[in-house]
């Protein structure tokens, strides 16, 4: 059976569900409803049976790579194990069948799960207040910005520049702009951390923050982390840390004892939510005491036993998402962290450290580190070694899917050639690591005997190499009835599918 | 506990193999003075409250002691069961999150661990099932909004409106955005969030008996606006005039950006049928549950025009080496990871799994489905409505007096309902959302107390957000309120005042 898609499987007047009677009196829209508000043409949507539905889906599904079913090194994404206790616990019907607008002595158990996860975030990285609104890592870099934003215009004075290292990931200038900042990268030193000495030279009173990411995207500490807060400092400009690799972090030292001034974190990273193939996620937003009053509104407040919604604040920079954030994704959070509690956060990243360096020493020989010693909870190796052989870390890429893994993030950071950015994380067995290690050594080795192999990978897929260039020049990004772009059709003929003017609901 | 299978003596034998005496020695690089100590003093195991706020310069991880699964499972319970859940109260809420039903086939086929445990799909080979899901989602969206382009989803309904109006002032280089009064309060201001710092103009137009005040509009368009935003159906429930306000707008080169609502497009023309040049909505609604407001699901459409300035993640038909079809990742170079600072969003993540749901219900729904669930809304909450304006002290707001029909646009706006007579209650239409004013000295807050004693969550106060209606709250009735429930509404009122 070929990958239909859902609209290919469509047959006229077949129902994948039924809706209960209605039992009040029937009433035709028309009759309450103005002709030209209404709609002419239903949409063009498969008609398809249950069990069509849980077969095309249970099918799509295998042809995924997943944590659950592979190991999945992608680099800065920390794909750890996402236990299924957070997802027992997030589809309770007091969490799940919530009405965000219910009033608050209805809901105080919710309210004290979100205030507790508040409390939990400021102990784990030593800030003073948190907000959980933003939806996503990038969602809080952009709430953070428009933080420094508001903070420097409470002091009556224009700064519109943010200073970001080369080694960045992609959101940090992208949110810096779409906040109305100018971006100037400092270019990384010799050891792949933020040079100082450059870092000075681009420190003028129109520096609004420096926006880092602790430990970098090389998996490196910054370990002038303080000395660069206090240069920031002096100029009252701010520290603002990308959490994304918190996972190094978890009891061994907390951004707010280095200086650090505002930090997003990753809760699909970090702390274990699935991350559902894009999301959702959640990046709540943790601050200094003196930045707490311009946090997104409503904060949730403990008055007496009770929990409330405060919309009040005066130096507020607003809203970021519509009512508290993806509260979903917030539970399943508490529930990792109360799990884990300070001994297993601490053992978590220890572990996550462990792993990264081990598979790091394996693997240096054909695939080169160039940049640190030791390594936090990641690596960034170099495929370079290969080019000899017309060899590139896409192509490396590729084939490790052959071989059961999911690729390593490629090609960043940026300043590393032919980069593979590999995270074990904590969850990886050492068997595991062994395994992986072999296959990437065995790949060095394909590259010498049968490069080939590497570069028409992967073959064991249910497709080879995507045409990349031609899904960017020729986009189609939707199904169409007549659409048929394979060159080897092995669809059954389809159905016409029009749902006709006839099928107007009766009832 | 914790999930880290390698044990203590595989730990050795790593560190063995890695050539470091300690694992101290790996992190040698974090300066001691910030160190953590190793282990942290014992503090005494809480009762379920966590935590303790961080003190400045206390330095150390001050997190209560891991639980095991069952204890977690009954903290959590306990926590639930502190909440009133609409399994167990009849619900009247919507105001921007609606309780619909959720085929038991959703949750059982997105609750795979493939659909559940994979990141964004770069790796397009080895995330065919994401992909091919994203292009079935983007088809189905264009679909039921009947746009050109639909993006793989943005964060929810919210951002999707700010994102919106980034692209309309991108494409149009003007800077004035009129909003709508009527836009729901969490979209205008995120909105405004998004916008600080931005050389934008943001002008709010009043609505007139609830809805968007068409000559206020044309008197505020010109050749420096970038878009009107409008909701439909709108914040007090009532329908806006698309067609015309498009009309207008379009003559002076300005963009419909129109946020609604998917339920209500089984019957109501979806904004490609009235010119919107962005479409946004909030598609929770669509298979995932309410789940106190998030995660949502920010649908994004637009035209082919605007293709190449639309924000997010676009997945596309493609072909492999072998011809064959496959999908993959496209238009990359608009994005973060790519363009930096020149990328037309920051958004990475964003609600892939939601859209999963979305596209499993619509498949399950399908066109018939989708119509008679938009007909069963309108149907229940015209119901109720009749049975509630039967109560001698609540009435349909907005409905125009004789005074105020004769277009007399001086006439108390900003939304204010006017008394109606009962003769014109039926004047603004509406789908399953409608505002209704109590007489006074009967507050909305007295009204809802009363219910919420019977287990019947009222309609919500639309003085929270609109102070000058103290009288009025929003009513929601969809297919899932019983005309039981309904009765059992108006009986209890009838009891109570």
């Amino acid at each position: 059976m070929s990958d239909q898609l859902i609209f290919e499987r469509s047959v006229t007047g077949r129902r994948g569900y039924h809706l209960p009677p209605s039992e009040v009196p029937a009433r035709a829209p028309a009759d309450v409803i103005p002709r030209e508000q209404l709609r002419t043409a239903p949409p063009l949507l498969p008609e398809v049976a249950e069990f069509d539905v849980v077969r095309h889906y249970t099918r799509l599904s295998q042809l995924n790579f997943s944590v659950d079913t592979h190991f999945y090194p992608l680099g800065s994404c920390t794909m750890k194990y996402n236990p299924k206790l957070n997802e027992r616990v997030a589809a309770l019907p007091g969490f799940a069948w919530l009405h965000p607008l219910q009033p608050a002595g209805q809901v105080q158990g919710m309210l004290e799960l979100l205030y507790e996860l508040e409390q939990l975030l400021c102990a784990i990285t030593g800030m003073s207040a948190f907000t959980l609104q933003p939806a996503a890592g990038a969602a809080g870099e952009l709430t953070g910005l428009k933080i420094i934003a508001a903070y420097h215009r409470r002091k009556r004075r224009t700064r519109s520049t943010i200073l970001i290292p080369d080694s960045a990931h992609g959101t940090n200038p992208a949110s810096a702009a779409l906040s109305g900042f100018t971006v100037v990268q400092l270019v990384s030193g010799r050891d792949g951390l933020i040079d100082v000495q450059e870092l000075r030279s681009k420190l003028t009173n129109d520096v609004a923050a420096l926006m880092l990411t602790n430990p970098n995207t090389l998996g490196l500490f910054e370990r002038d982390i303080k000395a660069i807060a206090a240069l920031l400092h002096e100029r009252d400009a701010l520290v603002y840390m990308d959490g994304a690799n918190m996972n190094a972090l978890l009891g061994i030292a907390r951004p707010g004892d280095m200086g650090v001034d505002l930090l997003q974190l990753n809760l699909h990273k970090t702390f274990s939510t699935p991350h559902g193939g894009g999301g959702p996620g959640a990046g709540p937003v943790g601050v200094t005491k003196t930045l707490e009053p311009f946090l997104p509104v409503p904060r949730v407040r403990k008055r007496g036993a009770r929990y409330v919604w405060d919309e009040r604040a005066r130096a507020t920079i607003g809203r970021v998402h519509g009512f508290y954030g993806n509260c979903g994704v917030l539970v399943r959070a508490y529930a990792y962290i109360r799990t884990l509690g300070r001994e297993g956060l601490a053992r978590t990243s220890r572990i996550a450290i462990i792993n990264a360096n081990y598979l790091k020493r394996k693997l240096e020989g054909a695939f080169p580190v160039p940049f640190g010693d030791h390594c936090m909870h990641e690596f960034v190796a170099t495929a370079k070694a290969l080019n000899a052989h017309n060899i590139n870390a896409w192509d490396v890429a590729k084939r490790l899917l052959d071989y059961g893994f999911y690729a390593p993030t490629v090609f960043f950071p940026l300043i590393v050639d032919e980069a593979l950015m590999i995270e074990p994380t904590e969850t990886e067995s050492k068997e595991t690591l062994d395994q992986f290690a072999h296959a990437l050594l065995a790949i060095a080795q394909e590259a010498q005997t049968n490069p080939e192999l590497i570069r028409r990978s992967p073959q064991r897929l249910t497709v080879d190499r995507l045409d990349e260039v031609r899904a960017a020049r020729e986009p189609n990004l939707r199904w169409k009835p007549t659409e048929d772009i394979s060159r080897q059709p092995s669809t059954p003929a389809r159905q016409p599918h029009t749902p006709g003017p006839g099928r107007a609901v009766h009832r | 506990m914790d999930y880290a299978p390698n044990t203590d003596e595989q730990l050795q034998e790593m560190l063995r193999a890695i050539g470091a005496s300690s694992f101290e020695e790996l992190i040698s690089t974090v300066p001691a003075e910030l160190r953590l100590p190793a282990e942290a003093p014992a503090r005494r195991p809480s009762q379920g409250g966590a935590g303790g706020s961080a003190q400045a310069g206390q330095r150390t991880l001050d997190v209560p002691h891991g639980l095991a699964e069952a204890q977690v499972v009954e903290l959590c319970e306990r926590l639930a069961g502190r909440n009133r859940s609409l399994n167990h109260v009849t619900s009247f809420l919507g105001a921007g999150a609606y309780q619909h039903l959720i085929p038991t086939a959703v949750d059982a086929l997105a609750s795979r661990g493939e659909w559940l445990t994979p990141y964004t799909p770069y790796q397009a080979e080895a995330s065919q099932g994401t992909l091919q899901a994203i292009y079935e989602f983007q088809t189905m969206v264009c679909e039921l909004l009947q746009m050109e382009v639909a993006n793989a989803s943005l964060y929810d309904g919210a951002s999707s409106v700010a994102e919106a109006v980034l692209l309309a002032m991108r494409a149009t280089q003007r800077p004035r955005v009129l909003v709508s009064e009527a836009l729901h309060p969490h979209a205008s201001q995120t909105l405004a969030t998004y916008l600080i710092g931005a050389d934008a103009i943001v002008q709010e137009i009043p609505t007139v008996h609830g809805v968007t005040d068409l000559e206020a509009l044309s008197k505020a368009l010109g050749d420096d606006v970038a878009c009107v935003v409008l909701q439909q159906p709108n914040v007090f429930g009532c329908l806006e005039p698309m067609s015309q306000a498009g009309e207008r707008l379009h003559r002076v080169g300005g963009l419909l950006i129109a946020s609604v609502y998917p339920i209500s497009l089984g019957l109501l023309k979806p904004p490609g049928a009235y010119g919107a040049d962005i479409a946004v909505a909030e598609g929770r609604c669509l298979g995932s549950p309410v789940a106190y407001g998030g995660p949502g699901l920010g649908l994004f459409t637009t035209t082919s025009e605007l293709l190449r300035r639309i924000p997010g993640r676009l997945a596309g038909c493609t072909v492999d080496q072998r011809g064959r079809r496959g999908f993959t990742l496209t238009l990359q170079t608009r994005e973060q990871h790519i363009r930096r600072e020149r990328a037309t969003s920051n958004i990475c993540t964003n609600e892939g799994w939601l859209a999963l749901r979305a596209t499993i219900f619509l498949s399950l729904l399908g066109p018939v489905g989708m119509q008679e669930l938009a007909r069963l809304n309108v149907e229940k909450a015209h119901y109720a409505r009749e049975r509630l304006v039967e109560l001698p002290w609540v009435r349909a707001a907005f409905s125009p007096s004789p005074r105020d029909q004769s277009n007399d646009h001086d006439a108390p706006a900003r939304g204010r309902p006017e008394r109606g007579g009962a003769e014109s209650r039926d004047d603004q239409p509406f789908f399953n959302e409608f505002t209704l004013e109590y007489d006074s000295g009967i507050s909305v807050d007295t009204v809802n107390r009363a219910l919420a004693k019977a287990g019947i969550v009222g309609g919500f106060p639309l003085a929270d957000w609109f102070p000058s209606m103290p009288q009025t709250s929003l009513w929601c009735v969809t297919e899932l309120v019983s005309r039981e429930a309904v009765d059992r509404l108006v009986d209890v009122l009838r009891k109570v005042i």
